[in-house]
């Protein structure tokens, strides 16, 4: 019979579902629950950008922007990205888009062809595969280990690649993993990336969460500028999450064709949240980095409390997440995080829903206060041990 | 002992005065030895002088009154503000005591059960103090935030509990 389901585009019908989705469910159902869960900055967004965009409605700043953005807050992105070694003029080389997502979706659509293959290392965020796939494109992933801390290698795309081949999707530092790759590592998979004239969307929404180092964009390797799109936005460094300000930066011809979709499909970025992106970018780098320095105390708690339990967990080096390996307790991902929340009430994400390579993994955002995760880890280590007292059959 | 580990140490102290040495040791990559003999030595040389909670008295059920009085003094020779400070801030009414710059000069926060006893204080004690030359009392109303501590924060946990 035909259902008013199966009359839907295929593409999306074949899509999957979010993994989260049930892990939600379960969670908000019950009490006491400490989430490590959450994939966003614990910090509300600081007070003075607030007041701006409140100013700014006052002011009466309601109406359209153009199409890329506030002439203004380009300007600032642009200004804000040579401290990576970035150069891109503001005028025809910056979109200011709704949150990182939408430049990604962009970027895809704008690059792809049916039939296209969009290479992306996992695990990795949920977003890039279906935005890969509703452009069209098929999906080629990539695998990354723990032993080369969750870092793509030059080898792995090497060997991914066919004539087929177009788009290398990046997230680093890595949500889920933590995973950061430094120059060095960034300069192989660059050299294959121009061998086999691939593009580039690197997601660098997490730049400014790198820890003991500075981040370090692929665009800033040498032939790599005129092949990528970089795509950030405040959400994470600024703690501006719901305010969906985002941006891509790139050659002019890639970022004029997402112009295009993007006047189309959104027209502008909100007004109000614009305003406030500016204020953040003028006057937000103290606070910032104060939040910096916060998640980067906690990372080192949750870090050593998780391989004091007995979860492995190598070194995160970037982003608000700690990725322990469970496979030690003989349970998968789902059990793990399953019983974890019904047994003890501490919320993580399985690590499978990031990518089959996240198996046996789970995800441990330390984007929460001091106390919460202490007495988060005190709970997982009750249900580590109580495990071992009844281990799995 | 190196002075940026202090400072860190001091700043979490300060935010929250209940990190155990060893959650502190995990935070800043040291060992529970080195924070705990740092901390020792802060107290030691009275950079951290008392480990409080800061509590919102009014909702409690008590008395209490807090007045802010602005005082003017007369400096005196070799010891300047120094000596008159220390005798008011002898007396156990007295909360704090600042050297302002300004229309006066030591700014005096006192706590009393009610209007009058801080009344009284100020008129049979701190006013009749040799060298004060005037007081300013300000009775204070409510306290919004306080050290860096918001009393009535509504920004609260809005976060979905899990999230991509």
């Amino acid at each position: 019979m035909n259902t008013l389901y199966d009359r839907l585009s295929p593409v999306v019908r074949n899509l999957a579902p979010s993994g989260i989705r049930r892990f939600f469910d379960l969670a908000s159902q019950m009490q006491d629950v400490i989430s490590l869960g959450v994939g966003e900055p614990d910090f509300v967004t600081p007070w003075h950008v607030r007041e701006a965009c409140m100013y700014s409605l006052e002011q009466g700043y309601t109406t359209y922007t153009p199409n890329r953005g506030l002439p203004e807050l380009c300007v600032e992105i642009a200004k804000y990205l040579t401290k990576f070694g970035l150069a891109y003029d503001p005028s025809h080389e910056i979109l200011v888009t709704v949150g990182g997502s939408e430049a990604i979706d962009l970027a895809l659509r704008a690059m792809v062809c049916p039939g296209d293959e969009v290479l992306i290392p996992v695990p990795t965020y949920v977003s890039y595969k279906p935005c890969a796939l509703l452009a069209g494109a098929d999906v080629v992933e990539l695998p990354t280990y723990a032993e080369d801390g969750f870092r793509l290698t030059a080898d792995a795309l090497e060997r991914a690649i066919t004539p087929r081949s177009k788009v290398l999707v990046l997230c680093f530092p890595n949500n889920p993993t933590g995973a950061v790759m430094d120059k060095e590592d960034l300069q192989a998979i660059a050299d294959v990336v121009r061998r086999h004239d691939l593009f580039v969307v690197s997601d660098e929404i997490y730049a400014e969460l790198t820890y003991g180092g500075q981040h370090v964009s692929i665009a800033a390797i040498p032939g790599m500028r005129e092949r990528t799109v970089v795509v950030s936005g405040m959400s994470k460094a600024y703690a501006m999450t719901g305010w969906r300000i985002g941006y891509a930066a790139g050659p002019e011809p890639i970022i004029s064709a997402m112009l295009k979709i993007h006047q189309y499909t959104i027209m502008c970025a909100p007004h109000m949240a614009q305003r406030a992106a500016l204020e953040a970018l003028r006057n937000g780098d103290d606070e910032r980095d104060r939040m910096v320095e916060s998640y980067d105390r906690r990372r080192k708690l949750i870090v050593a409390g998780l391989n004091e339990i007995g979860l492995p967990c190598h070194e995160p080096r970037g982003a608000f997440y700690a990725f322990p390996d469970i496979r030690p307790t003989g349970l998968s991902s789902e059990q793990f995080a399953e019983r974890l929340l019904l047994e003890q009430g501490v919320a993580v994400v399985p690590g499978n829903v990031f990518g089959d390579p996240g198996e046996g993994f789970v995800r441990c955002s330390y984007a929460t206060s001091v106390e919460l995760i202490e007495e988060a880890l005190r709970r997982m280590r009750a249900f580590v041990q109580n495990l071992a007292y009844h281990p799995v059959r | 002992m190196n002075d940026a580990l202090r400072l860190k140490i001091c700043d979490l102290l300060h935010e929250n005065a209940k990190l155990s040495p060893e959650t502190i040791a995990r935070m800043l990559g040291e060992t529970p030895d080195v924070i705990e003999s740092a901390i020792r030595e802060l107290e030691q040389e009275k950079i951290i002088l008392r480990y409080s909670a800061v509590v919102n008295w009014d909702k409690l059920p008590v008395n209490q009154v807090t007045a802010v009085i602005d005082v003017k003094v007369l400096p005196q020779r070799e010891v300047g503000f120094d000596a008159i400070a220390r005798k008011i801030y002898r007396f156990d009414e007295v909360k704090s005591v600042a050297l302002m710059s300004g229309g006066y000069d030591l700014q005096v926060t006192v706590v009393g059960r009610d209007i009058r006893e801080v009344s009284r204080f100020v008129s049979e004690k701190l006013a009749t103090l040799e060298n004060v030359t005037s007081t300013a009392t300000h009775f204070l109303l409510k306290t919004y935030k306080s050290d860096g501590v918001i009393y009535d924060d509504t920004d609260g946990e809005r976060r979905l509990m899990i999230t991509p």
